[in-house]
């Protein structure tokens, strides 16, 4: 598919640069790869397109900044001295400096600007700005002390601003219990079992590597509602986390066992015939005894979350009911979905990580699917309802990356999530859909900087993110680290003065 | 053997340039590229480079997100014929990570980064994904994994 878009955007791109008579002006809000990949795309695909790239944060790159655990091994290769976290914001270091290209950091859609505002200034409006938010359970204690998203304690160890001051306890207790088997429950629980000093070569927030040095937590529960066949990791990440040095892990052979409806999941699905194998060799080589002071990983499967049971004190967490679960065909789908068989039993923990999944957040004008977290399209076309409840498309926005499809995928996944709704936008432009119907261009980027003018906005530009990681990357040198991360929004916007 | 007779009929030299040239010929190899409309380019691979390597130096629209580091599948390219499929190394552990998550995954799916130009994969063919919707080459079904 990608190859067909790429020879149409060839054609139409020729044909574009005699006809236009101002260039095609976009913006796409949000500077994470889903960012990244559209504005890279739309830069190639038309020779006078100017875009530009807002984020609420100074820094850029998303989650590849704030979300790829810090312990990732680097690339075994051994010709390629970056990582490939590394490659991916090196390239879209380059897009940043096509001139053609703008980096506006620290502007807030909503506060700083509006959607209506974006859409008066520009051709064409590009949502990318993600999932910043989380799928809540919705069970008793869930508002308790020590429980959190996945995502806050992500945010928290990677140095995101909004959650430097989130500081879990991880002294209070020796057990720590992660709903879900995705990746990122995968990522919390490693980080909170890797020994410290592997840590602390990577570019993990200071106050989280402290925090980890003193934890006490010895044990991490991964809890899936369905069984070893249904578990959202993949293969790498799972295997990584098996490989971890003087890690005792726990699979119950009996939580192996398939149904016929497992066999057939397992034949349709390359990935969870992966996922399961590697469980099984782990069930089958991990036999041997405790060995006092090691530390434990335990794959619990069939359990879903009924309540969080207080401490005496009432606020915090002491431990989480479970309800044993089977599975049962859901007719429709023919998926399997986890019922409640009305068995408990309780796990006592001092921390609970909610990985559930992300989900994205609405915002003023713009149409949400509330269910399904994400904004509804057509081939990233914005669709809203008329007053028929006809579902329209919404001329000159879009959406690309989680917050078109959902939050899943892996980075790369971004490239060809791009690559469909550029294609969206330039056949829009071809046919006549982008241009403004007053006749007169509209004022883009010098639009842009007139409202943030008016508004006394301070934002930061590529130069002023890359003062930001001079900064962090020297600091990083001092302690043999690839970078000391600022974790303040003061601190961050002071070293952009600096 | 009767290919490399043949050019040196067609090549207008004296015979110590001919022997020249055909021993230049044993350091490349020839592979082709067809593309979703089924188009193809016949491209010379030099022994030791990859095929996502050469196919961005012949303008052939693969793409390598993460360059080659076995962190992405979007070199993802589809080995046309079994015998040369079973010519290559085994994939190890990290590439079928990642070939769990490419797109379109057949039978002879390998990635582009780690195809590496030998000379036993001389006249190999290697389709682009987006090329196994529509047809079936050499008589081969790719079957979706």
């Amino acid at each position: 598919m990608g190859q067909l878009l790429l020879h149409g955007w060839k054609l139409i791109s020729r044909g574009f640069s005699s006809l236009t008579p101002h260039p095609l002006r976009v913006c796409i809000v949000g500077s994470g790869p889903a960012g990244f990949y559209t504005a890279e795309k739309m830069l190639k695909a038309l020779d006078g397109a100017e875009v530009d790239i807002l984020d609420r944060l100074p820094t850029p790159f998303g989650l590849v900044r704030s979300g790829v655990a810090p312990d990732h091994p680097e690339t075994k290769l051994s010709h390629l001295p970056e990582t490939w976290k590394q490659i991916v914001v090196n390239q879209f270091s380059r897009v940043a400096a096509n001139e053609r290209c703008s980096f506006f950091g620290n502007v807030n859609l909503g506060t700083t600007v509006s959607l209506s505002d974006l859409c008066k200034m520009y051709d064409a409006v590009v949502l990318a700005y993600g999932a910043e938010s989380d799928r809540y359970l919705g069970v008793p204690g869930e508002d308790l002390g020590g429980i959190y998203s996945a995502r806050e304690f992500v945010w928290w160890y990677n140095g995101h601003p909004d959650c430097s001051n989130v500081s879990p306890d991880l002294k209070n207790t020796d057990t720590a219990v992660v709903l879900g088997q995705g990746n990122v429950a995968l990522d919390v629980a490693r980080i909170l079992l890797r020994p410290i000093n592997e840590l602390e070569t990577t570019d993990i927030a200071e106050h989280a590597l402290t925090s980890l040095r003193e934890s006490t937590i010895r044990k991490v529960y991964l809890v899936g509602r369905r069984g070893p066949v249904q578990a959202a990791c993949t293969a790498k990440e799972l295997r990584e986390i098996l490989g971890i040095k003087d890690l005792h892990v726990c699979i119950q052979k009996a939580d192996l066992l398939t149904s016929a409806a497992d066999e057939e999941e397992l034949k349709k699905g390359r990935i969870q015939r992966r996922v399961y194998e590697l469980f099984s060799k782990a069930a089958t080589s991990h036999q041997q005894h405790d060995i006092v002071g090691q530390r434990e990983l335990h794959f619990m499967f069939f359990r879903k979350p009924d309540r969080f049971l207080p401490s005496e004190s009432g606020n915090t967490v002491s431990g989480v009911r479970l309800e044993k679960t089977c599975l049962k065909e859901n007719g429709a789908s023919g998926k399997q979905v986890a019922v409640g068989t009305g068995q408990f039993e309780d796990l006592k923990c001092g921390l609970v990580l909610k990985s559930v999944g992300y989900k994205s957040v609405p915002v003023d004008g713009l149409p949400f699917d509330e269910y399904r977290g994400v904004v509804p399209n057509m081939k990233g076309r914005v669709l809203s309802l008329d007053q028929a409840e006809h579902a329209i498309v919404e001329k000159g926005l879009y959406v690309t990356g989680w917050l078109k499809r959902g939050p899943t995928g892996i980075i790369a996944t971004n490239l060809y999530c791009a690559e469909e709704t550029v294609a969206s936008i330039l056949e829009d432009f071809k046919n006549g859909l982008l241009t403004p119907s007053s006749g007169s261009p509209k004022p883009g980027r010098q639009g842009l900087l007139q409202v943030l003018e008016n508004k006394n906005a301070r934002f930061v530009p590529f130069s002023g993110w890359e003062k930001i990681d001079t900064k962090e990357r020297m600091e990083g040198e001092l302690r043999n680290k690839p970078r000391k991360k600022i974790t303040t929004w003061e601190e961050l916007l002071l070293a952009v003065d600096g | 053997m009767c290919k490399m007779a043949f050019q040196s009929l067609l090549i207008p030299h004296v015979t110590g340039k001919a022997q020249e040239e055909s021993s230049e010929q044993k350091e490349k190899i020839t592979v082709t590229f067809v593309d979703k409309d089924g188009e193809e380019k016949v491209i010379q691979v030099p022994m030791g480079m990859s095929m996502l390597e050469a196919a961005h130096e012949n303008d052939i629209e693969l793409e390598g997100a993460c360059e080659g580091s076995l962190a992405c599948s979007t070199c993802h390219v589809i080995v046309m014929d079994m015998e040369y499929y079973n010519k290559l190394e085994d994939p190890a552990d990290e590439e079928n990570d990642m070939l769990d998550l490419a797109f379109g995954l057949t039978e002879t799916s390998r990635l582009g980064c780690q195809v590496i130009a030998k000379p036993e994969l001389d006249g190999m063919r290697l389709a682009l994904p987006a090329a196994t919707r529509n047809f079936a080459v050499d008589g081969f079904v790719p079957k979706p994994h």
